[in-house]
């Protein structure tokens, strides 16, 4: 099952980005054979709506897991309903490094949203 | 005439400015377009005698009749509708009420149902109308609350506009249309900065305008200078003074107890009319 990280750059080096709806990057990850694929994050900078969006973009990745640091309701909630696991905790390391965290069970999936709306604007 | 008093910075005494004008003008319609946070009605202090909810059209989507196409999340400008996986979710509280998802929904699956987002009351105050907005708490959705509330502007009058501060949406929504804009401000570096984001703003919605500086006796010449240098007139200033800000924190008109100040108003009044028609006569002329 692909694997979808949430990045600031458009490789497995990059620094992954610990926010969802507005991350930079969408790292699209075969875990087996670590090809990936970057998405560019249109919603990044939208004025509102950017978790909706993001969850819609990952959804038509194609991937089935999702590992990011925080998730808000919107995102949360159009995530869950396309049946997409999310996996939060994840902030500080390579995009590389999250996968293979995440393969090891250090990140966990969760059963809500992480942070409130809005929370990936600004600060 | 429709004179909207707005500022970029918060605080200044937009309210202030619109209830005293309102005062010393009469018979004018005062609208409180500050609808996450309306406080004209505590000066002016109205009997009001109407109060209707205000919704927002939101849609519904019947499912049985949803193909899962995904035309109306492309279509929708706010994330308010997405289809993910041939499901199509709506969140509402994104929804600006612009119809859009409904109209080129082709299997006709959307209708849309009011979702009540605050209520308007109006009255009356001596020879004033008043008309103000009040947003339900929580509520995200400011604009289409001060549109509805801007429906009752009765044009051949002398309309006075208490505005939200800032430059953001719901300021925009209150001052478009009007045909003059007061910009509020202090004589201070925070005062400065947000007059000059929201003299930008005026100037894009093409509107004729003038500033008036409160406190005007405290802080720098930053902003005189920046009239100046733009050429935006300076409508009125009014000095700083302690009993002014008594006056406001105990929800009294200033202009019925401190007189002198009367005829700081009245040169008020004066120079917007000044400016009116000066604007009147350029347009002219440009024909």
């Amino acid at each position: 099952m692909k694997l979808c990280v949430t990045s600031t750059g458009p490789s497995l080096e990059s620094m992954m980005d610990p926010r969802f709806g507005r991350c930079i990057y969408f790292i699209i990850v075969e875990p087996d054979s670590m090809q990936f694929e970057a998405v560019e994050n249109d919603a990044s900078g939208a004025a509102g709506g950017a978790g909706v969006q993001s969850a819609k973009a990952v959804a038509d990745s194609g991937a089935g897991v999702v590992i990011t640091g925080n998730v808000g309701p919107k995102a949360y909630q159009a995530l869950s309903a396309a049946g997409i696991a999310i996996v939060t905790g994840a902030e500080g390391v390579s995009v590389k490094e999250a996968v293979q965290n995440y393969l090891s069970g250090k990140y966990r999936p969760v059963a809500g949203a992480t942070v409130q709306a809005h929370s990936g604007l600004g600060g | 005439m429709v004179i909207a008093i707005a500022s970029g910075k918060g605080g200044t005494g937009k309210t202030t400015v619109a209830a005293n004008l309102a005062f010393m003008l009469d018979d004018a319609q005062v609208i409180d377009c500050d609808v996450e946070e309306p406080n004209a009605h505590l000066f002016l202090k109205p009997v009001m005698n109407t109060k209707e909810t205000a919704g927002l059209p939101v849609p519904v989507v019947d499912e049985s009749l949803c193909t899962g196409c995904g035309r109306c999340g492309e279509v929708c400008q706010y994330s308010a509708i997405v289809v993910i996986q041939k499901k199509v979710m709506v969140f509402h509280e994104l929804c600006h009420g612009c119809g859009a998802c409904a109209y080129f929904c082709p299997e006709k699956a959307i209708r849309e149902e009011e979702r009540e987002i605050g209520i308007i009351e109006s009255g009356t105050a001596g020879g004033l109308s008043f008309v103000h907005g009040i947003l339900n708490i929580g509520e995200p959705m400011a604009p289409p609350l001060i549109r509805k509330v801007k429906e009752r502007i009765e044009r051949g009058r002398t309309v006075i506009i208490d505005a939200p501060p800032g430059t953001s949406c719901p300021v925009v929504e209150t001052v478009r249309d009007a045909d003059f804009c007061v910009l509020v401000t202090e004589p201070t570096p925070f005062g400065l900065n947000d007059l000059e984001l929201a003299v930008e703003m005026v100037r894009k919605l093409g509107i004729p305008m003038g500033v008036v500086i409160n406190s005007c006796t405290i802080g720098d010449s930053g902003v005189r200078e920046y009239c100046e240098r733009e050429g935006i007139p300076v409508l009125m200033s009014m000095p700083w003074d302690r009993r002014i800000a008594e006056q406001y924190s105990s929800g009294m008109l200033m202009l019925r107890n401190l007189r002198e100040y009367r005829e700081h108003y009245g040169s008020l009044i004066t120079n917007i009319r000044a400016e009116l028609s000066r604007d009147e006569t350029a347009h002219c002329h440009q024909r």
